[in-house]
């Protein structure tokens, strides 16, 4: 989800032209091994994908913890920890409400009371779940559009590891694009969901033990918590870097233009339950639980170490604000990615942005004017993350942290190509082109679709990446999409009365209703003042308004149309609606393994962190 | 993982008892023979040993506890 709401675009992320970093023989044995692991993990799973139930839903027998931080990793890209890494640089830690109250709450929802129908309805995917709820209509829909999401989100991603691999370590884009993705297809292919999720759990291991280090000596160098608050506030004269809430109470208050409206409703509801409740990138790895108590566990679980994200991507962003320094010591001081795009290479465009930076004017002259300076040499803000590494990690050390970049893109370019599989295999291909073949034709479809997914990602990504004004389409798919769902989902799962035609007919005109939105603010970006109810909001608080006007704009749809249609009878709902659907018997369990003491603790820790942070 | 086959955290095991060799190993190296990188900060904290133990032990520990056979 944050992939999507990055303040800058991810794929097109602004790098200086020499590399960041350079890898000796040991990194590069680091990184070689991980791809090797990979692939024996790919190849020792092989035999145990040879049912659709083993290929699409990795036999329903993970665990909780397993399928925990796979969901929590499969949304954990390097576009991800890079991004708002540089966010964090830029606002402040008004970046972690995208790891907080814009996940814990959706997660906890997820794990308590939306899993049991999900899991009950046996549904292979959320678009299965839509067909049983709401029809065919409903269900093609929502899986061509995620389908086509999963693509080029895809593509998109892949194009993007690549742009990072060329800046930061000087490699090239075929190179980088055709590694990444045979390693992923062969492995996915190979293995299936749970090939996915094994390699997604490696993953998250490798994240964190690749990155854990950045925040750790940053701070040892910062002088701790203490020091790095006051040469914060020495360097940038203000203390609203470390307030999450206090500054939102106005659009002009805080440097992201939100207000805690839009945070709550917006980013907290709309989104962030669209997001985590009903995309089938996420959802897919809790449903392959070995049992309701597990599948319900494995979101909160996963909500732990969301929470806990922040400390190895928002606080380094923070250090960057005060331990970077250029080669002859002085402060670095990094630049928009708008104003690096116009600037490297030189364009006319470039003085007037860099009026907006906090470059001394000696430092803007030195850039216009080309002369090669320590300080004239030009970072983006998503640089910070890198360049972070390179100061601390010595050789080994920084191929482990590469490795944890090339990671994280490929559990996010897995995530898309397995739940694309299911998708297409399960919701499109079985139901509209071959009803009636055997098991085993549907998982040789599923593994065909990986890499011809695969294939047409990279098409997809060298594409977009080349049609100039495409990027904000590709990227605003899935805000535009999810609003939508989720009030769809929410209503077919909570109110009997929703009629069939209702969920079709509400999908598809609230997702018409957010593109339309999408589409105003597009070519007349004055309008964004309307959508997010200020004249002060900027593109983020678009994003969190438009996504919970068209949940509300769904819902009532759905309810009107409900209202003027015939309800379906009780007995067609059960399994499938709250209040219908005798929820199964859990065996009993001490009170420290049942879900809702952990969802309590996730509850206590994520108030008194909004509290601490406030 | 649920069910037989070797479980996801020995493939962890295994990956970080390689890992930490490797970087304790150029970690004390480098200690040895004081030949820091250029550029990297902090280097009197000798981060590659210490992390390189913290993945090894790591590593050591999921390998035993979860090798394939184990009862």
């Amino acid at each position: 989800m944050s992939f999507l709401l990055l303040p800058a675009s991810p794929s097109l992320l602004a790098f200086s032209v020499a590399p960041l970093a350079h890898l000796r023989p040991l990194d590069i044995a680091v990184i070689a091994i991980y791809f090797a692991m990979v692939l024996w993990i790919g190849f020792y799973l092989k035999g145990r994908a040879n049912t659709g139930e083993e290929f699409f839903m990795a036999g329903r027998e993970m665990t909780a913890w397993i399928a925990g931080l796979s969901f929590v990793s499969a949304n954990l890209g390097s576009l991800e920890l890079m991004g708002w890494a540089g966010s964090a640089y830029q606002y402040g830690i008004l970046a972690t409400h995208w790891y907080w109250i814009g996940a814990i709450p959706a997660m906890l929802f997820l794990g308590l009371v939306m899993m049991p129908f999900y899991y009950v309805s046996k549904t292979h995917s959320v678009p299965g779940y839509l067909f049983l709820r709401y029809g065919e209509h409903a269900r093609v829909l929502a899986a061509i559009s995620f389908a086509l999401e999963m693509i080029l989100m895809s593509g998109v991603n892949m194009f993007a590891m690549a742009v990072v691999m060329k800046v930061v370590l000087g490699w090239s884009y075929t190179f980088s694009i055709l590694v990444s993705a045979f390693a992923v297809t062969l492995y996915v292919a190979l293995g299936g969901l749970r090939s996915a999720i094994f390699n997604e759990v490696l993953q998250f291991v490798l994240i964190w033990g690749g990155a854990l280090l950045v925040p750790v000596l940053g701070l040892v160098q910062a002088g701790g918590v203490d020091g790095l608050k006051s040469q914060i506030i020495k360097n940038m004269g203000s203390t609203s870097y470390f307030h999450l809430w206090r500054d939102t109470g106005s659009f002009a208050a805080n440097p992201m233009g939100v207000h805690w409206t839009g945070i709550v409703f917006g980013l907290g509801f709309a989104i962030s339950f669209g997001y985590w409740t009903t995309d089938f990138l996420v959802v897919q790895r809790v449903l392959a639980a070995h049992n309701l108590r597990a599948a319900r566990m494995a979101p909160i679980i996963g909500s732990f170490f969301k929470m806990a994200v922040p400390f190895i991507v928002i606080l380094p962003g923070l250090l960057g604000l005060v331990v970077l320094q250029n080669t002859d010591g002085s402060r670095m001081q990094l630049i928009p990615q708008d104003t690096w795009k116009v600037c490297v290479p030189m364009t006319s465009d470039c003085a007037s942005q860099l009026k907006q930076t906090s470059l001394s004017p000696a430092v803007q002259q030195d850039v216009l004017d080309q002369k090669v300076t320590p300080q004239s040499e030009l970072h983006s803000y998503n640089e910070v993350l890198p360049l972070m590494m390179v100061r601390y990690l010595g050789p080994g050390l920084l191929g482990l942290g590469i490795t944890a970049l090339i990671a994280g893109f490929m559990s996010g370019m897995a995530g898309n190509v397995s739940a694309f599989s299911t998708v297409w295999t399960y919701d499109l291909y079985k139901p509209l082109i071959n009803k009636k073949a055997t098991d085993s034709h549907y998982v040789m479809v599923g593994r065909l679709s990986i890499i011809l997914g695969v294939l047409v990602s990279i098409g997809a990504g060298y594409l977009v990446q080349h049609a100039h004004g495409i990027m904000d389409y590709v990227q605003a798919l899935f805000s535009i999409f999810i609003a939508p769902l989720l009030a769809t989902i929410l209503l077919g799962m909570f109110w009997k009365r929703a009629t069939r035609i209702s969920g079709f007919i509400g999908l598809l005109s609230g997702v018409v209703f957010s593109a339309s939105l999408f589409e105003w603010v597009h070519l007349y970006p004055a309008k964004l003042a309307f959508v997010a109810l200020s004249p002060d909001a900027k593109p983020m608080a678009e994003n969190v308004f438009r996504a919970l006007w068209a949940c509300l704009f769904t819902g009532l749809v759905i309810f009107v149309v409900s209202m003027l249609t015939k309800p379906r009878p009780a007995a067609e709902l059960e399994g499938l609606v709250y209040g219908v659907t005798p929820l199964p018997t859990e065996e009993p369990v001490p009170f420290y393994k049942k879900e809702w003491t952990w969802a309590i603790l996730v509850g206590v820790i994520f108030v008194a962190l909004n509290i601490i942070f406030w | 993982m649920h069910g037989s086959g070797i479980p996801i955290w020995f493939f962890i095991g295994v990956l970080l008892v390689i890992y930490g060799a490797m970087i304790f190993g150029y970690g004390v190296f480098e200690w040895v023979t004081a030949s820091y990188p250029a550029g990297v900060q902090l280097t009197s904290l000798h981060t590659p040993v210490w992390w390189g133990g913290v993945l090894e032990a790591l590593g050591v520990l999921y390998v035993v506890k979860f090798r394939p056979g184990r009862a």
